[in-house]
């Protein structure tokens, strides 16, 4: 199964942990991911209300590029998933927007014809890969481990990934097929305030602490995110939400995939564990109750 | 071929004229030949309008007429009617659908013009050929049939029974009553439901002249206004409805239950059950999935308790055929599964509830004989009522449900009354139309009870403070205070909006009538004949045209009894003699025909070995003429020739 590996800027910054958690279980998976060849910003979720036009030539550009290599897209980011689906279906809905988009891209010697598919990460895990296969690779379940399954809006809302995005179950199929234990978190479609966190982190701090209020009342001790932005304001930004409503959060937060390759078997160092600002320990196997 | 013809276009105030240049038009007609007289007027279907195509007709010896106006659906009888008061045959007049088919779907003028004179032309082009054709008349069956025993079908059924004629109720259910027997009291009088409803349940049930068909469903309709053959699927009840004297005792006796489709699974019933004590035939029925006799073989208390050995486990279905002149569909509606708008937490949320889960929940024959409460059998002290669940919305159903307004206010009422509780109503516009509605509302508001403009976004148990633990959170946008709120409650009740049943195109086909866009069956006019369907002797009252309150379903109700009486009081009625006619002398006696007629009007003589209409079973469709190898039959009204010649009409600037 081969595929045209997307990063988007954070895998290769800020989002290491998923980018390399990724690279790491997709050959066991029997998973191509190709990265495009220099690809570059998707214009993430400022630039579009910053210069449309030039946004979403940016994300045309990304799709011009694969459009050589005859393979779906996929993403690990949300937002890199949300510009890529939005500027597909824009650029079939609006021609004007296309010939504007089409001179950009001719200026360098492109041309998109609107017959990339993309996809998100999760959804390539569980719908194209399948939860039979990965569940032969889990050597070692996360029995026991219990997971708030965090979705984001960016892949639920406006273009959802396959599944019902008023209400998901793709993340805790494959939280349990891992062995894991899917808890309730009631808000896990809610937005993590996005960049809101660097113009208006007053807002933004209140929908992280909502979110991690819904996620630890669910008896959580980790919360799985498929996002790098989600991450990023979910985890480094818990100091100051308790500081602002003086909570005390102290919950772990993990990509989707570094959870896979400890089911998998994987060393902490080969899911990047060490990455985590805060640390996730694993607790010691115990065998399943009876 | 030398025919004397008027054209009369029709100016239809501007709803044609405002699109079509009506002069250039009239200049056009006069140019064609044959054409004796052409005219305009604002409003031809007038009576001046009228009075002008009947003096030509005296005065100029028309024999063809052509009225240029709208579609024939709307006016065509009565411009036949206007023409036979002239003495002209009705076969004669033909009619150009220049609204319908042009002025109103098109915008540029000069355009709709030419495609008005190709139609006009095309009219021509048939009146040239057209023939009077012999009226002919058959006798009406006095009985109807009513399908559908809610209070629609039940007010029809009585009113049409009172005057001494024949009726047969068809109920797809084990009783009749459908929706109204759920409520509890009734808006905005507060009258007790089942007070009003039950009398009228045992009038039809003991009224010498309805034959009550309980569990059963119209299979299939033949025929035409006057004379229907009807099939009647009785369903195995596995109650033989001659021996039960309705004791109840199989009830009683037996060990298995199911939950209860009359309370909305809130309570349980028995695998042999009545669906409410006060059902109509008070006869129960088996539910062969819940009863342990179609499992095991064994068991059958019911049997062995039966005093008049009324149980028949092998009963089957059979089908029973009754003829009728006239046929009442009051099919009703169904509510709007809330399953479906996630946000609401409908089967999720324990305390969030559907709008007849609640009407049951009120009544005091219901599964908390009428007492408000929780789950955990507490009296809630908040409760939220969320308006226009899956109407007005355009995700699901676009239209207003009309009765969600009113029906929150009156459980508004009740809860107030019943548990003191704060009521909040999220509503988007309050629509209190009707007849003391709007003091209704005016005494809730009285009464204290919160109204929040503002369309509910979701419904969470999720707690962001104190406040809200263990409560039901409703997230608002409250559009008077331009402010998002979250209000925490104990219980919310959803105003589920109404919507056409799911098998309504199925039904539609069987009775040859039509839906909308949104599902629900089609009225003759939406004001001029709303009972009335396009298919002549087929009538629908209730919600099965549109949501309705009752005051209205009951006035649609007597409305269709009127309307189905004043077909019967004619004794006789015209048919279409626009038929099929064979030719015995081209008939090669093959036969195709006699299995395409759609109406089964086609028979084969077996010692002329040739095939034969039946002028009283033929619509005219011409299925029959298109089909036969040797040009043997001939479709009156529209021959070969007739079309042809209309075809070159509308092709009047083509060229060669």
């Amino acid at each position: 199964m081969k595929y045209i590996y997307y990063p988007g800027c954070s895998a290769h910054a800020g989002g290491r942990a998923y980018d390399e958690s990724t690279r790491a279980i997709a050959p066991l998976l029997d998973l191509t991911l190709q990265e495009l060849e220099d690809w570059n910003c998707c214009g993430a979720t400022a630039y579009m209300n910053v210069n449309e036009v030039l946004s979403f030539s940016l994300t045309a550009r990304n799709l011009a590029l694969a459009q050589k290599e005859k393979a779906p897209v996929c993403t690990p980011c949300s937002a890199c998933y949300t510009n890529l689906a939005k500027t597909n279906s824009y650029l079939g809905k609006f021609p004007e927007l296309k010939t504007k988009v089409d001179t950009a891209l001719a200026e360098a010697g492109l041309k998109y014809d609107g017959s990339v598919t993309t996809k998100h990460l999760l959804d390539v895990m569980v719908k194209d890969v399948g939860l039979d296969k990965i569940k032969s690779q889990v050597k070692k379940p996360l029995t026991g481990m219990k997971v708030a399954p965090y979705y984001g809006c960016q892949m639920l809302r406006p273009i959802s990934i396959d599944d019902n995005p008023e209400n998901p179950s793709v993340l805790e199929n494959l939280l349990k097929t891992l062995g894991a234990t899917p808890t309730k978190f009631e808000l896990r479609t809610w937005c993590c305030g996005g960049s809101l966190m660097g113009t208006n982190d007053e807002v933004a701090l209140r929908l992280c602490r909502n979110l991690l209020l819904s996620a630890t009342e669910g008896g959580a001790e980790v919360i799985a995110v498929t996002c790098p932005l989600c991450l990023t304001n979910l985890e480094a930004f818990q100091g100051r939400v308790n500081s602002m409503f003086g909570t005390k959060f102290n919950i772990p937060v993990l990509y989707f995939t570094q959870l896979m390759g400890m089911a998998f078997g994987l060393t902490d160092k080969q899911v990047a564990l060490k990455r985590s600002i805060i640390p996730f320990r694993r607790k010691p196997q115990t065998a399943v109750e009876t | 071929m030398n025919k004397k013809l008027g054209v009369y276009v029709c100016h239809c105030g501007t709803n044609i004229s405002g699109t079509v240049n009506i002069n250039e038009l009239v200049e056009f007609a006069r140019s064609q030949p044959d054409v004796k007289v052409a005219r305009d007027y604002k409003f031809m279907c007038s009576d001046p309008g009228q009075a002008l195509l009947q003096e030509d007709i005296k005065k100029e010896g028309l024999d063809g007429v052509v009225v240029a106006s709208c579609s024939p659906l709307m006016h065509e009888p009565t411009f036949r009617k206007a023409c036979e008061k002239a003495n002209l045959n009705r076969y004669q007049f033909q009619m150009a659908n220049i609204r319908e088919h042009c002025s109103w779907v098109h915008t540029d003028k000069v355009a709709a013009t030419a495609k008005a004179k190709a139609l006009l032309s095309g009219a021509l082009g048939k009146a040239r050929y057209l023939a009077p054709l012999p009226s002919k008349k058959v006798p009406v069956n006095p009985a109807t049939l009513v399908v559908g025993g809610g209070i629609a079908g039940i007010q029809t059924a009585l009113d049409i029974a009172d005057s001494g004629t024949k009726v047969y109720l068809v109920e797809r259910e084990a009783t009749i009553g459908g929706h109204m027997a759920k409520f509890d009291k009734t808006f905005p009088t507060l009258d007790c439901a089942a007070c009003i409803l039950t009398p009228k349940m045992v009038s039809v049930g003991q009224h010498d002249n309805i034959e009550l068909m309980t569990w059963s469903e119209v299979e299939e309709v033949t025929g035409y206004v006057g004379n229907f053959k009807v099939k009647v699927r009785r369903k195995a009840r596995y109650v033989d409805e001659e021996k039960c004297n309705g004791c109840g005792i199989c009830q009683e006796k037996c060990p298995y239950k199911a939950p209860s489709e009359f309370d909305h699974a809130l309570s349980k019933r028995k695998a042999i059950y009545m669906p409410f004590p006060q059902a109509v035939p008070k006869i129960p029925v088996i539910d062969k999935e819940t009863c342990v006799y179609y499992k095991t073989g064994k068991c059958q208390a019911c049997k062995k308790f039966c005093a008049t050995d009324a149980i028949d486990f092998e009963q089957k279905d059979r089908i029973e055929e009754i003829e009728v002149g006239a046929i009442v569909l009051t099919t009703g509606f169904q509510v709007f599964d809330a399953s479906k708008m996630t946000p609401y937490g409908y089967g999720r949320l324990p305390e969030v509830y559907s709008a007849l889960e609640f009407e049951r929940m009120n009544s005091a024959s219901g599964p908390t004989g009428g007492e408000v409460r929780m789950k955990n059998g507490q009296k809630p002290k908040s409760v939220a009522l969320v308006h226009c669940v899956g109407s007005r919305d355009r995700r699901f159903n676009e239209h207003c449900s009309r009765v969600c307004c009113m029906y929150s206010l009156k459980f508004a009422h009740l809860i107030k009354e019943r548990t003191g509780a704060e009521v909040y109503n999220f509503y988007i516009d309050m629509r209190c139309f009707g007849k003391g509605y709007e003091q209704f509302y005016q005494r809730l508001l009285d009464e204290e009870v919160r109204f929040v403009r503002g369309r509910v976004a979701s419904i969470t148990d999720f707690a962001l403070d104190e406040n809200e633990k263990g409560k039901l959170v409703v997230r608002v946008e409250d559009t008077l205070l331009a402010e998002t709120r979250r209000i925490p409650v104990d219980m919310v009740v959803l105003a589920n909006g109404l919507e056409a049943t799911a098998d309504a195109p199925m039904v539609a086909r069987t009775f040859n009538i039509s839906t909308g866009k949104d599902g629900f069956f089609i009225e003759k006019h939406p004001k001029l004949a709303p009972v009335s369907t396009a298919t002549d002797g087929v009538y629908i009252a209730g919600a099965c045209q549109g949501p309705k309150d009752i005051p209205d379903t009951v006035a649609q109700g007597s409305a269709a009894a009127a309307q189905v009486l004043s077909v019967l009081a004619r004794g006789e009625i015209e048919v279409e003699a626009a038929t099929s006619e064979i030719n015995e002398e081209l008939c090669a006696g093959c036969r195709i025909c006699n299995t395409l007629c759609p109406y089964t009007a086609i028979t084969f003589d077996p010692v002329k070995e040739t095939s034969r209409v039946n002028d009283a079973l033929c619509k005219g469709c011409g299925t029959c003429a298109a089909a036969c190898p040797s040009s043997a039959i001939h479709a009156k009204h529209f021959t070969d020739q007739q079309i042809y010649s209309e075809i070159q009409g509308v092709l009047y600037d083509a060229r060669a």
